[in-house]
């Protein structure tokens, strides 16, 4: 640990809408180190997949105004031109999207799609076909050599993914970016995917940014979480900090709201009210509408970062006096 | 796997009366195109002035024309000109439409807007009247009647293969490509390109019978094939001045016109119910 990969300073990502802009991630800093799983948690249209998004300048209409500093291995990718940026794409970062089911191109076989990756690096054809079965059995796809010729019509959502999966390492890229890597497959199939994330991090020592908005899967697989709310990280810590020391309001609520076993706790617990429009100004702290505790500081001023130790720190006007 | 998708598709393909139709038509032309030293009795162009304006006969079984040429034969060496014009015409168009397409669809912006206006532009001048005002200025000449109908034809292209990608540029699996490292060009070669392949093929299809008539009709007003071209639009127009002592030298060149029209018509339509997704439901 503690060898630095990724490094978000100050990220700002506005996008131009109709009637002004649209504040969509604001001041968002974060480290990704050397072989750990850094989960990015929140609801949606919390700006998490703008965030990776950005990271490898993928946003469809280039109407946004990125602000802030993307460092990568040390360098401001941010600042790259297109073609720098098409070089670090697929072989330094690689990225896993939403949907497997129609992120594959229907008209070539799904070998074929993932030999075409390893062929970007001067590979010979049997070479680059003996990698791809050698990474269909490292993603625990069965019957490897049928599956790489099969078209993706021919496949299970489950089984897409994992060919999402194996083309993105392919190329042993240093970072993985997920974004939401299960969440159109089913709870057996999600931690199947999860583990073989898992065991690729402890293998090749990837990196992982694990983007989702399920809190059990991050307890389940993540070293560090920084959780978001309405374009901010309002708390990030280790996973062991998050859950068991919580200290912002939102972090508290998303625990409560989790799924358990036990009877006691009644009904699943919710948190009223929906997220403020950001194209508003907001002077105060974006979750003051829907704080339980919100005061009357909350409406005027933006909360300031606080740390509790190395990795632990939040976005918050309370315990500003001691605990409450 | 594959071979049983092969199969099966050769078994759809059996099923469908208007390809099989079209497609032994367009066989049978190309057929005398590529035989037609075998199968035609004499040359093109050999005169018999013994023979002038014989009706069909044993001998000469479509007649002959002012010059005692063997219509039969003719026509026989006709198909060639109507395949290069296909070949060459759809090449060109295309070459034109898929490229510009691709280039407007996925970038956008200017240059979209500019060459949409182009586009745009050339649909409103009827067509037959533009073609003919570019042979015109470049002379006419069969080449040169197969670069006009070009030049009116290739928008059609250009606005389907720009409408389908800039509906597949947004789809997710494009995305994984531009993620995976690939450049624009790649993107547009592999990743668009070939999803818009089978429509192409039915677009292509349904285009060249137009394409085979405007150029023909270019030729029957002169500004296409020159004598003593075998070309049947050329051959009606000579063919007019004796309609009434030989009205067998229009009929035939028509005839031969509206058969291979026919059959690329129908291959196009058997295609269209192959190959286009919307249709597969039935």
């Amino acid at each position: 640990m503690s060898e630095e990969l990724l490094r978000l300073k100050n990220l700002y990502v506005d996008y131009k809408v109709k009637d002004g802009y649209l504040s969509a991630v604001k001041n968002v800093s974060f480290t990704i180190e050397k072989g750990e799983i850094y989960a990015i948690v929140g609801e949606s249209g919390c700006g998490k997949s703008t965030i990776a998004h950005t990271i490898l300048r993928l946003l469809p209409d280039h109407n946004e105004i990125i602000k802030g500093n993307i460092f990568f291995n040390g360098e401001d990718i941010n600042k790259f031109t297109e073609k720098q940026l098409e070089s670090i794409r697929g072989k330094e970062i690689g990225m896993i999207f939403q949907n497997p089911l129609d992120s594959l191109n229907p008209v070539y076989t799904t070998g074929f799609q993932v030999a075409e990756g390893i062929m970007l690096d001067n590979v010979t054809k049997e070479e680059a076909w003996n990698r791809v079965i050698k990474l269909y059995n490292d993603v625990k796809m069965s019957d490897a050599e049928k599956r790489a010729e099969s078209f993706p019509h021919e496949l299970s959502g489950g089984m897409r993914q994992r060919v999402m999966i194996a083309m993105m390492l392919a190329r042993t890229p240093k970072l993985l970016i997920a974004d939401e890597p299960t969440t159109a497959l089913d709870v057996t199939i999600e931690a199947q995917i999860l583990n073989i994330i898992k065991k690729l991090r402890d293998d090749f020592g990837t990196s992982v940014m694990l983007i989702t908005h399920n809190f059990g899967l991050v307890a389940e697989v993540a070293d560090r979480v920084a959780v978001m709310y309405a374009g901010e990280v309002v708390e990030q810590g280790t996973v062991y900090d998050i859950f068991d020391n919580p200290k912002h309001p939102y972090t508290k609520l998303l625990i409560k709201a989790l799924p358990r076993i036990t009877k006691t706790e009644g009904r699943l617990q919710t948190i009223d009210g929906t997220v403020p429009r950001l194209t508003e100004i907001i002077p105060g702290c974006r979750f003051e509408n829907r704080c339980p505790y919100a005061m009357d500081i909350c409406k005027e001023k933006d909360p300031e970062i606080k740390t509790v130790n190395k990795f632990h720190s939040y976005r918050c006007h309370l315990h500003e006096g001691g605990e409450i | 796997m594959n071979e049983s998708l092969a199969k099966e598709f050769l078994q759809s393909c059996c099923k469908n009366k208007n390809f099989i139709l079209g497609f032994v038509i367009v066989i049978s032309i190309i057929i005398f195109a590529l035989f037609a030293e075998q199968i035609a009795p004499f040359p093109y162009d050999e005169a018999h002035p013994e023979d002038i304006l014989v009706p069909p006969n044993a001998k000469y079984i479509f007649g002959t024309d002012n010059m005692g040429r063997d219509l039969f034969s003719r026509i026989i060496y006709g198909t060639r000109i109507t395949l290069k014009v296909a070949l060459i015409g759809a090449g060109l168009q295309l070459v034109f439409g898929v490229s510009i397409g691709l280039i407007c669809g996925y970038f956008g912006g200017i240059a979209d807007r500019m060459l949409t206006f182009v586009a745009d532009l050339t649909w409103c001048i009827p067509g037959m009247i533009m073609a003919l005002a570019v042979v015109t200025i470049i002379g006419s000449g069969l080449t040169n009647a197969i670069i006009a109908i070009a030049i009116v034809n290739w928008a059609s292209y250009a606005r389907m293969v720009r409408a389908k990608t800039m509906s597949i540029k947004n789809q997710a699996f494009i995305e994984t490509g531009i993620s995976f490292g690939e450049n624009a060009i790649s993107i547009m070669l592999r990743y668009i390109l070939p999803n818009i392949v089978p429509i192409l093929i039915v677009t292509v299809s349904m285009q060249l019978p137009g394409t085979i008539m405007s150029t023909t009709t270019l030729s029957f007003l002169g500004v296409g094939s020159q004598p003593p071209s075998p070309d049947w639009g050329l051959m009606v127009s000579e063919g007019i001045n004796f309609i009434s002592r030989g009205p067998w030298l229009c009929i035939f060149p028509g005839l031969a016109l509206v058969y291979t029209v026919f059959g690329f018509n129908v291959l196009g339509e058997g295609l269209r119910d192959l190959l286009d997704p919307r249709m597969k439901s039935q």
